[in-house]
């Protein structure tokens, strides 16, 4: 109990520091003659390094344990090949795997037991996967590079999912026939670009990406992209833009108006 | 107590400081919540990285205070004092390092050797930046670009540390409380191509860029048609492509973050131009009997805005990070002002040169699935958002070279130099609007296009770090890093640049980067 309380109690004096003028560069005094004459203010801010590496000891832990749960489990892939390191992964992380000529989804959660039983599909190529809901992350999917004949792919929901994720997909690109990203937090149409490397893709799940803003006109360049593939979950109608002429560029551009020169004008707050 | 005898009190004193000295170390243990208790500040080190997580309480909180501060203001009207925050983005009076320049390879430098200083506040850095409006900056007059496609192991060494770096941005970069960055990348992928004479160059490079871990492929003609219809592949024998780690990202949000992180570190920011440096030198003898004069700088004079008032940093080591204008800063130390045939007489050979970006909307233009496209001619475009809008150039050749008194966009050289060749290979961009331009600086080492980085080696205690010619944006993050192992270690330690020292332009060797856009 006593970590949360001094974790309360730190987060005013941290509030209140970054509230003062610790960031902002002092006139002329160097650092230490300044501190020397405050000695409250050193003794809070050392307090308030300790609670903030408190803080983020805990967030690193949870950091690691993302690392840890997405490693590439390289001894199971040296003895048993990629499929069943591939497989071996997603039920660690809690998915489902079908490995060719199943038709069911096999989702054992005993770790001892689907161990047992997925290394008797040697061999065999590993089809689909499920990772939805998982904490799957970039690195995560360093795992699955090198599975040659994936044709389903499930990331719904999985909040670890973002645009650089996305770009790690091109490896499936003459073999993945369906994808679902839907409910992704993370994704952006700046990752959706990438996919246009998946030729075989026949089913596209986009439905429920919250920061895709204009939804409609990204089906429809999604089309475009992908013309073999059907768009689910996005409808033409959702939230076309009114403007198409809104660019998310860097710095503001202003129309041109004759030959008058454009600058970009925008301002750091110093 | 007091009965006991002189030795029995010893063996106490004894018993107590060993006692003492057990709970410190069981006191260590515990150190990031007790430490603070302990009087004696034994440096530590500062805290790294973590994921961020957002904080609605104190945010609320740092929302009070904002308000607070406005009330303050406005009950002390027609003052510029203000209690809360002194700053005037005056310089101290003496730093470890100075900076020059606040551009992203200034504020790179800064962080990284925030992070790799020993204990806390270790080091006092300063950024001395001359405009902070960032009008003329190179940094946000950029692309944006990212690739893996270079020809030198450097480079592509360093393009793949920032595109790990920028992944992670929020474990290097993010600040507790402060909302996540968003870097805004597009991995899109850079799409090369090459004509007849320059595919077996073209393979050759993609092999160097395989060997050194960059995922790119290597398109022929009708494969490229296949991906990208609406390109046109006449005079295009062989194309590589980026799969992975390359795209555009914001150069704002890289610049602001580099910055809110480094100042939270404790760099100090000064708004002014650093117009000389008072040095100290002696001379010595080489031995092959010639003398040299050796320099090491001791203050840096920083001219205040608008005034002509100016402070003087007295400082240990400097940093240019000038950008555009770093030969101007190398000469004010006093490099290459020495007889031409001298080693002082060697100049720092970056220049500034007018680049123009043009922004045009083409509503049947390439679609989501453009890459940033260079073709055979070296005219680049890429995709700008979702709404039909694209931007791209073409670097003038050197007879072209435009006049760098200021940064006019000149719209004749997009209607006969830039849009015949894009509307060549794209046929769709023969009808285009341009809605927009701009112009901005090339950091361009007029020697080899290739930056210099490093020491000096008659002024001591002065730092390169400019010159990248084009690609400064995306190796910032790996040079921040070099120039703060060179500094703190003494040797490089991550990435090994040293052929991009000074020393190439004393013996007059060239190297080449072969992808120069
Ligand atoms: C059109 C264009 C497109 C580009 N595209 C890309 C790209 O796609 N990818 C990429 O990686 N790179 C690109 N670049 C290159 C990249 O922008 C630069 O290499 C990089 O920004 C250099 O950063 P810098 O910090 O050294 O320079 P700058 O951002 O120019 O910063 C230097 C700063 O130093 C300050 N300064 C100068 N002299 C003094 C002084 N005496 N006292 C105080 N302050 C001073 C200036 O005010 C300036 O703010 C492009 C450049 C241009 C012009």
């Amino acid at each position: 109990m006593a970590a949360p309380m001094a974790l309360r109690h730190g987060r005013v004096f941290i509030s209140l520091l970054r509230a003062c003028s610790r960031n902002s560069s002092h006139s002329t005094a160097p650092s230490t003659g300044l501190l020397k004459r405050r000695g409250l203010l050193q003794y809070l801010c050392d307090r308030f390094y300790d609670i903030e590496a408190f803080v983020d000891g805990g967030m690193k832990l949870k950091s690691w344990n993302l690392e840890r749960k997405n490693k590439h489990y390289i001894q199971i892939c040296e003895r048993y090949g990629d499929n069943l390191a591939a497989a071996v992964f997603a039920l660690m992380l809690k998915g489902g795997i079908r490995f060719q000529g199943q038709t069911e989804w096999y989702r054992e959660r005993n770790e001892k037991r689907y161990c047992l039983e997925v290394s008797q599909y040697q061999g065999v190529p590993l089809e689909a996967l499920d990772f939805s809901g998982s904490v799957i992350n970039y690195d995560g999917l360093g795992s699955l590079v090198n599975l040659k004949t994936l044709k389903y792919l499930d990331l719904s929901r999985c909040p670890n999912i973002d645009d650089w994720s996305l770009s790690r997909l091109h490896v499936f690109r003459d073999t993945l026939q369906e994808l679902s990203l839907a409910g992704c937090p993370q994704i952006t149409e700046r990752g959706l670009a990438c996919l246009h490397h998946l030729e075989s893709l026949k089913r596209l799940d986009v439905s429920d990406l919250p920061s895709i803003a204009n939804k409609g006109l990204v089906r429809i360049l999604l089309e475009e992209m992908l013309p073999q593939c059907e768009i689910v979950g996005i409808h033409y109608d959702d939230e076309l833009p009114l403007c198409l002429e809104d660019d998310t560029h860097q710095g503001e551009t202003e129309e041109l108006q004759g030959v008058a020169c454009i600058w970009k004008n925008s301002k750091i707050p110093a | 107590m007091a009965g006991s005898g002189a030795p029995g009190l010893a063996r106490g004193k004894e018993g107590e400081k060993l006692r003492m000295l057990r709970g410190r170390v069981l006191l260590s243990r515990w150190r990031p919540l007790v430490a603070a208790a302990r009087p004696s500040a034994e440096p530590r080190r500062q805290f790294r990285t973590g994921t961020f997580r957002q904080r609605g309480r104190f945010q609320e909180f740092e929302k009070e205070m904002v308000k607070f501060r406005k009330r303050l203001k406005e009950a002390l009207p027609g003052s510029e004092w203000n209690p809360l925050n002194i700053s005037k983005d005056l310089p101290p009076e003496q730093a470890d390092v100075v900076i020059i320049g606040g551009g992203v390879v200034g504020w790179s430098v800064a962080f990284w050797l925030k992070m790799k200083e020993p204990w806390r506040n270790a080091l006092q850095v300063v950024v001395v930046e001359r405009d902070l409006q960032y009008t003329k900056a190179s940094t946000v007059l950029s692309v944006g670009g990212i690739r893996q496609q270079f020809t030198m192991p450097e480079n592509i060494q360093m393009s793949l540390f920032s595109a790990v770096f920028l992944r992670s941005i929020n474990d290097y970069l993010g600040v507790f409380n402060q909302p996540p960055i968003d870097i805004q990348f597009n991995p899109s992928g850079y799409l090369f191509l090459a004509s007849e004479e320059g595919a077996a160059m073209l393979e050759e490079n993609v092999k160097i860029q395989r060997t050194e871990g960059a995922e790119v492929s290597l398109l022929s003609p009708a494969q490229l048609k296949k991906k990208f219809p609406w390109l046109n592949t006449d005079g295009v024998a062989l194309a590589s492509y980026g799969l992975e780690n390359e795209g555009w990202f914001d150069p704002w949000t890289l610049l602001n973050a580099l910055r809110r992180k480094a100042v939270s570190m404790g760099v100090y920011q000064s708004r002014g131009e650093v117009t000389s440096f008072n040095s100290f030198s002696r001379e010595m003898m080489t031995a092959d009997g010639e003398v040299v004069k050796l320099s090491r700088i001791k203050h840096v004079n920083v001219q205040m805005p608008d005034s002509t008032e100016y402070s003087s940093v007295k400082c240990s080591i400097v940093v240019n990070a000038a950008g555009a204008w770093s030969g101007r800063v190398a000469e004010l130390a006093g490099v290459g002002t020495g007889s031409p045939q001298s080693l002082a007489g060697v100049k720092l050979p970056v220049e500034p040169k007018k680049r123009y970006v043009y922004v045009w909307h083409c509503p049947d233009g390439p679609g989501l699935e453009t890459p940033m496209l260079i073709d055979t001619t070296g005219a680049y475009f890429r995709r700008e958002g979702i709404g039909g809008n694209y931007l791209g150039s073409l670097s003038p050749t050197e007879e072209e070279e435009p006049d760098t008194q200021d940064l006019e966009v000149d719209h004749d050289f997009f209607q006969e130099k830039v849009w015949p060749k894009l509307a060549h290979r794209v046929p769709a961009f023969e009808s285009l609007k341009v809605k927009s331009s701009w112009a901005g600086y090339y950091d361009y080492n007029t020697f080899d296009q290739n930056p210099v980085i490093g020491a000096h080696p008659l002024v001591e205690n002065i730092y390169f770090a400019s010159g990248f010619s084009g690609h400064g944006l995306q190796h910032s993050l790996a040079v921040g890093q070099a120039i703060a192992e060179l500094i703190l270690e003494g040797e490089y330690k991550t990435i090994d640049l040293r052929r991009f020292s000074f020393y190439r332009l004393v013996k007059g060797n060239k190297i080449l980067e072969r992808n120069i856009v």
